[in-house]
């Protein structure tokens, strides 16, 4: 209990006096927090790619593709293979008719807002089962498309993040001239950064025949996925891959967040490192510039244990004000961020918003939590073992 | 330079604050050496781009794929020395994630197009005697440990022959290099003729046309005379110069070098305070010694310089150190990636960018406490102490 006073005695002084040092206490402060801010940055970025993609996909909704293709874009199906998957077992009808939305998914180049040059949006034809098929989508301005037109509504981050995409504008790809007639949300999932249109329209534009990209159908249950891959396996007239959306989804945000992630966390580590030396050279200036004080308190008869832990918290405290200050501006400053990149596995654009989520922040008042004790570590055996006698003689 | 020695003894007066200060600048170095190196691969090789080479692509989009028509079209036009096509294939090795460029191309044709790749005539004649013949770059032969002669399977995402398989086998006829350090060879080729027989479906069609423009010509006026040619066809085209096609697809991706650049940012103030923290304190525990040097006579100018050249020599110390580690760690990323992220390299100019911001960030963190040393009435200094 003594020496519990003893640190707290010494920790309060020491925080008392720090204006007298300041200048090298905010170098440790602003070291950690830039840590923390590069760190929240790029792992949010991370982070709001993967909500993006994964809100969009539910567990009871199946996406059937042609066997091997590895996104919709590389995938076909006929006609004919469509109506088999309609009606295989384990997915869900309403009356008589299948919930689902057979669809055909290309890319057309529209400008970004941001840059002013050509970007891959994705264009989908969709069957009127899509609204059925997906969660919370609807339209939020404007109307739906009719059948048979060349009518297009746009996702919400689409029409924010490229040009000309306005509800009530016209909009030309190659020959064919589009009306956008409204607006559609999907919360904040990665449908909002497409454009949808009558799938029969777009294979006619597209000279796409009769054929497909993909199929999605809602199952009766979650556990109906396996009755129905294990039916159409057995089809000799499609090869088909089966999975719930939640996984195909998943599976394209990989590459992206694995490559965000095999940069942000090497570099936070780097960083990380440079703000300990940081630290250790303001904790060891404070020790050395207090010397005469604490050779003083420990002839008053303040032990050792007392001096090392005063030092070690004051650090600790330097480099969590740093953490809070760094999570704070990345908070205001990247929370919320509209940014689109390319995804790779789709070839084409996900708009995405970056999310500094909560468990992000914690993590950074870790990191800066362990930056101070390290760099307040060695300063802190140097200020107990100072030589008593000396130190009081030196000053 | 006569004064080597006393700034050395100085810089050394606390080692351990300065081997502190060393670390971090070494760290930012460090750091910035393995960012500009990742983001030089998100230039797409824009520093390589032949300027007379185009590209000819479908208006709508890349992946829309255009007619082999146009491949006699655009070689009578005006102002084009030379044409050929690729397509894209997309397919993979063995697992999904070990995707790279494979294009199906007319063998000979290629190799003129793109003068940089060199191959042995022994093996382009192999490969175009070969229908199922490939040829790698010799990145790529490095990571996946392809020697001529092996069969090489490719999983196809799109293609599906006309047999209803998806594997494609491929015999290594030929291994290819580039003759710049910056253009990535994690490259596939194969022959277009077998391409077009197997595939099950979009026959007589390409991926895109790439055209040498005739010594002379302007580039830009012969794309847009191609771009006119087929405006209001079915196919209308968007033909740019190589660097531009490049540029614009990369930029695709997003402002990848801001984000590099924010991040440098950041590394840099963080830098900056930390050195110039650890100079000021330094002058300031030797204001005495500085005012001894001034009453020996040193000049002021001379007091500026030595005070200047420690902070110099410190940003020095740990950043050529660390651009040094950064550059060999380059090379082994450049190497692991080549397949994933080809083009990752340390260009010179980043270097010289760099050694530039060391002395620049020296001079910055020096500057004030060599100011408030050159300005130390002798007088003052000495009572002070």
């Amino acid at each position: 209990m003594r020496v519990l006073n003893q640190i707290l005695a010494v920790t309060w002084l020491n925080i008392r006096n720090l204006s007298q040092r300041i200048g090298s206490s905010v170098v440790a402060v602003i070291g950690v927090a830039a840590v923390v801010l590069v760190f929240a940055a790029v792992l949010s970025m991370a982070k709001g790619f993967e909500r993006t993609m994964i809100s969009a996909g539910s567990e009871d909704t199946a996406i059937i593709m042609r066997s091997g293709s590895t996104s919709e874009l590389n995938s076909g199906l006929s006609n004919d293979q469509t109506l088999i998957i309609a009606n295989a077992p384990g997915v869900l009808k309403n009356g008589d008719a299948t919930v689902m939305s057979a669809e055909l998914y290309v890319v057309v180049d529209v400008k970004k807002k941001s840059s002013n040059t050509d970007a891959n949006v994705p264009f989908r034809g969709v069957q009127p089962g899509a609204f059925d098929v997906r969660k919370d989508v609807a339209v939020t301005e404007g109307r739906m498309f009719e059948p048979g037109k060349n009518e297009i509504i746009v996702g919400r981050s689409a029409q924010q993040e490229f040009a000309g995409l306005d509800t009530g504008s016209r909009i030309r790809f190659g020959q064919t001239e589009w009306d956008i007639v409204g607006t559609f949300e999907a919360g904040g999932s990665v449908s909002e950064s497409e454009l949808w249109t009558d799938v029969r329209v777009l294979q006619g534009a597209y000279r796409r025949g009769n054929s497909f990209q993909s199929v999605r159908v809602k199952l009766q249950s979650e556990d109906s996925l396996n009755e129905l891959e294990a039916a159409l396996e057995e089809d000799p007239r499609i090869s088909p891959d089966v999975m719930t959306e939640k996984e195909y989804y998943s599976g394209q945000a990989e590459p992206m967040s694995q490559f965000i992630k095999l940069i942000g966390y090497p570099l936070t580590v780097l960083m990380a490192i440079g703000a300990v030396f940081g630290a250790l050279n303001s904790m060891y200036s404070s020790v050395s510039v207090r010397g005469k004080e604490i050779a003083t308190l420990r002839a008053l008869g303040f032990g050792p244990t007392s001096i090392l832990f005063s030092t070690m918290i004051e650090s600790t405290l330097l480099a969590l004000v740093g953490g809070v200050l760094g999570g704070a501006v990345a908070y205001l400053v990247f929370n919320g961020l509209q940014v689109s990149t390319l995804n790779g596995a789709s070839f084409s654009q996900v708009v995405f918003d970056f999310a500094v989520t909560g468990d992000l922040l914690v993590d950074g008042l870790y990191a800066s939590l362990i930056i101070g004790a390290f760099g307040g570590l060695f300063p802190a055996v140097r200020a107990a073992r100072l030589p008593v006698a000396q130190a009081l003689r030196e000053l | 330079m006569k004064y080597f020695r006393l700034v050395w003894k100085n810089v050394w007066r606390k080692k351990i604050r300065t081997s502190l200060t060393i670390l971090s600048v070494f760290v930012a170095f460090l750091l910035f050496a393995l960012l500009s190196g990742i983001g030089y691969a998100f230039k797409g090789g824009v520093d390589v781009a032949d300027a007379e080479r185009l590209i000819v692509i479908h208006k709508v989009s890349l992946i829309n794929p255009l007619p082999m028509s146009y491949l006699n079209r655009i070689a009578s036009d005006d102002g084009v020395h030379s044409v050929t096509h690729a397509s894209w294939f997309g397919g993979f090795y063995q697992e999904p994630r070990n995707q790279f460029g494979q294009f199906p191309v007319e063998p000979q044709a290629y190799f003129d197009m793109y003068p940089e790749f060199n191959i042995p005539d022994e093996q382009l004649e192999a490969f175009k005697r070969n229908r199922t013949g490939a040829v790698v770059g010799q990145e790529l032969a490095t990571t996946y440990g392809w020697e001529i002669g092996d069969r090489i399977p490719i999983q196809a995402t799109i293609w599906t022959k006309a047999d209803g398989g998806r594997t494609w086998e491929f015999d290594l006829e030929g291994i290819f290099s580039s003759d710049d350090p910056r253009g990535s060879t994690a490259l596939m080729l194969f022959q277009h003729d077998y391409f077009e027989e197997a595939r099950a479906f979009a026959k007589g069609t390409v991926g895109w046309y790439v055209l040498r423009v005739a010594s002379g010509a302007d580039p830009i006026q012969v794309a847009s005379a191609i771009d006119l040619q087929f405006a209001n066809s079915p196919n209308e085209t968007k033909t740019s110069t190589e660097a531009a096609f490049a540029q614009s697809f990369m930029k695709q991706y997003g402002n990848i070098a801001l984000i590099v650049t924010l991040i440098l940012g950041a590394v840099f103030f963080t830098l900056l305070l930390v050195s110039g923290n650890t100079m000021s304190q330094s002058v300031r525990e030797r204001i005495s010694e500085l005012a001894v040097l001034k009453t020996l006579g040193f000049g002021d100018r001379a007091v500026l310089g030595i005070v200047l050249s420690e902070s110099v020599l410190i940003m020095l110390m740990g950043g050529l150190l660390g651009l040094g580690l950064g550059w060999v760690l380059v090379q082994g990323i450049a190497q692991q990636m080549a397949a994933f992220l080809p083009g990752v390299f340390l260009s010179p100019t980043a270097i010289a960018g760099a050694v530039a911001m060391m002395i620049g960030a020296g001079i910055l963190a020096g500057i004030f406490p060599a100011l408030k040393a050159m300005r130390l009435s002798i007088v003052d200094a000495l009572a002070r102490a």
